[in-house]
C-alpha cells in the first residue's frame, strides 16, 4: 500500500470509527434514564454494540497509521478538532423520539455501507464489517420499529418525532459526503462509492417515515464540516466528559 | 402505603430455546406494547450473550397458572403412590438408559 492509500485509509477509519464511537456515547448517555426499564437496556446495548465497532476501527486505524496510538489512545487522547464523526452524532440526545429518529437515519446507512465493506479488498475491514452487519441489521429493526410506533402514536409522540426529523434532516447528507481520500479508496476496491448508496437510504427511510405517518423534510442545505474537524459545540463538552478519567489519570487501569 | 397503579406496559412471559435443540425454558418477563417490541425486549434482556436459538413471548395473561390453594388436590395424591414411578422392574440387559 503506497503512502497516499495508506493516509486516506487512516482518514477512513477514524471516520468510520469516530461516528460509532460518538453516536454510542450520545447513546450510552440514557442509561438509566430511558422511558422504561427494557428500552434502558436495549439502548445500553445499542451504545455497547457501536462503541464495540468503534473498538475495532479505530484500533485497525491506529495499526495502519503506524504511529503508536492504539484504539484507547485514539478515543480518549484526541481533542475535538482530530474528531472526524459527522455532525449529526454529536447533536445532544435530545428526547427519546431525536435519539430514536437518529438512531434510524444512522442505523441505514451504516447497514447499506457494511454491506459494501463486506466486499472490501481489505482483509481486516471486511472481517470487522461482517461482524458489525449483523448487529446493525437488528439496530434498523429496533429503530425502524420506533419511528413507526412514534410517528403513528399519539398527538404527542407524533409531534416529536416529526421535530426531530426536521431538526435532523440538514445533518444527514454528511452521511454520503465524499472527499479525495474517500475516492482514492474507492479506486482501490478498498470503501464503497457512497454515491449510489444515498437514494437506497433515501427510498428505505422515506418508506418508514411515511408509513409512520410523518413527512420527508424539504432537502435544503445540508449541513457539514465533521468529516474534517470543524465540529458544532456539542463536541467538546461531550468529550470532556468522555475523557476525563485518561486525561486526570494517564494510563488508568481497572 | 397507597397501591401504586401499574402503568406499565403489558407484560409478556418470555421462553427462550437453549443451543442444542434443548426444549424451550422459562426465562423471565419484559413489558411490551405489541409482540415484536417483545421479542426485542427479550432479546436484549435474556438473549444477548449466546443463551438462545429461539424465543417465545406470550403475553402473561393468556396464561391460566394453578393456585397455591390447588396444591392439596393436584400434586398431594401423587407423594404417597410410589407406584407411579416407572421404578418397579429391572432393565433387561443391553437396555441403554
Amino acid at each position: 500500500m503506497d503512502d497516499a492509500t495508506r493516509a486516506a485509509l487512516v482518514q477512513y477509519l477514524l471516520r468510520c470509527g469516530d461516528d460509532r464511537l460518538v453516536l454510542g456515547h450520545r447513546l450510552s448517555e440514557w442509561c438509566g434514564h430511558a422511558p422504561i426499564l427494557e428500552e434502558d437496556i436495549a439502548l445500553a446495548n445499542l451504545a455497547l454494540d457501536l462503541i464495540g465497532h468503534a473498538t475495532l476501527l479505530l484500533k485497525l486505524a491506529g495499526e495502519t497509521e503506524g504511529a503508536g496510538r492504539d484504539e484507547d489512545a485514539l478515543a480518549y487522547l484526541r481533542e475535538a478538532i482530530d474528531f472526524r464523526n459527522i455532525l449529526m452524532a454529536e447533536l445532544p440526545k435530545g428526547d427519546f423520539a431525536f435519539t430514536i429518529m437518529r438512531q434510524f437515519l444512522f442505523s441505514v446507512a451504516s447497514l447499506y455501507q457494511l454491506e459494501a465493506l463486506v466486499r472490501s479488498t481489505h482483509a481486516e475491514l471486511r472481517s470487522i464489517a461482517t461482524k458489525a452487519l449483523k448487529e446493525t441489521r437488528y439496530h434498523v429493526r429496533h429503530a425502524g420499529e420506533w419511528a413507526l410506533k412514534l410517528g403513528d402514536g399519539t398527538e404527542e409522540s407524533h409531534a416529536r418525532a416529526q421535530a426531530a426529523l426536521d431538526a435532523l434532516w440538514r445533518f444527514a447528507g454528511e452521511m454520503f459526503l465524499m472527499d479525495e481520500a474517500d475516492e482514492r479508496l474507492v479506486r482501490a476496491g478498498i470503501a464503497p462509492d457512497l454515491a449510489p448508496l444515498e437514494p437506497k437510504w433515501r427510498a428505505q427511510v422515506t418508506d418508514v417515515i411515511e408509513r409512520a405517518t410523518l413527512s420527508v423534510p424539504a432537502s435544503g442545505y445540508m449541513q457539514r464540516g465533521g468529516r474534517v474537524g470543524r465540529h458544532t459545540e456539542h463536541l467538546g463538552h461531550m468529550l470532556s466528559e468522555m475523557q476525563i478519567l485518561q486525561r486526570s489519570y494517564p494510563g488508568a487501569i481497572w | 402505603m397507597a397501591a401504586r397503579p401499574d402503568n406499565q406496559w403489558p407484560l409478556w412471559e418470555v421462553f427462550v430455546q437453549p443451543p442444542g435443540g434443548a426444549p424451550f425454558e422459562h426465562a423471565g418477563s419484559v413489558h411490551a406494547v405489541d409482540a415484536e417490541s417483545a421479542l426485542q425486549n427479550a432479546r436484549d434482556a435474556y438473549a444477548r450473550r449466546g443463551e438462545a436459538v429461539s424465543i417465545w413471548v406470550v403475553p402473561s395473561a393468556a396464561i391460566t397458572a394453578s393456585t397455591p390453594e390447588d396444591v392439596g388436590p393436584f400434586f398431594d395424591p401423587g407423594n404417597d403412590k410410589p407406584y407411579r414411578h416407572p421404578q418397579f422392574y429391572s432393565v433387561p440387559r443391553g437396555v441403554r438408559m
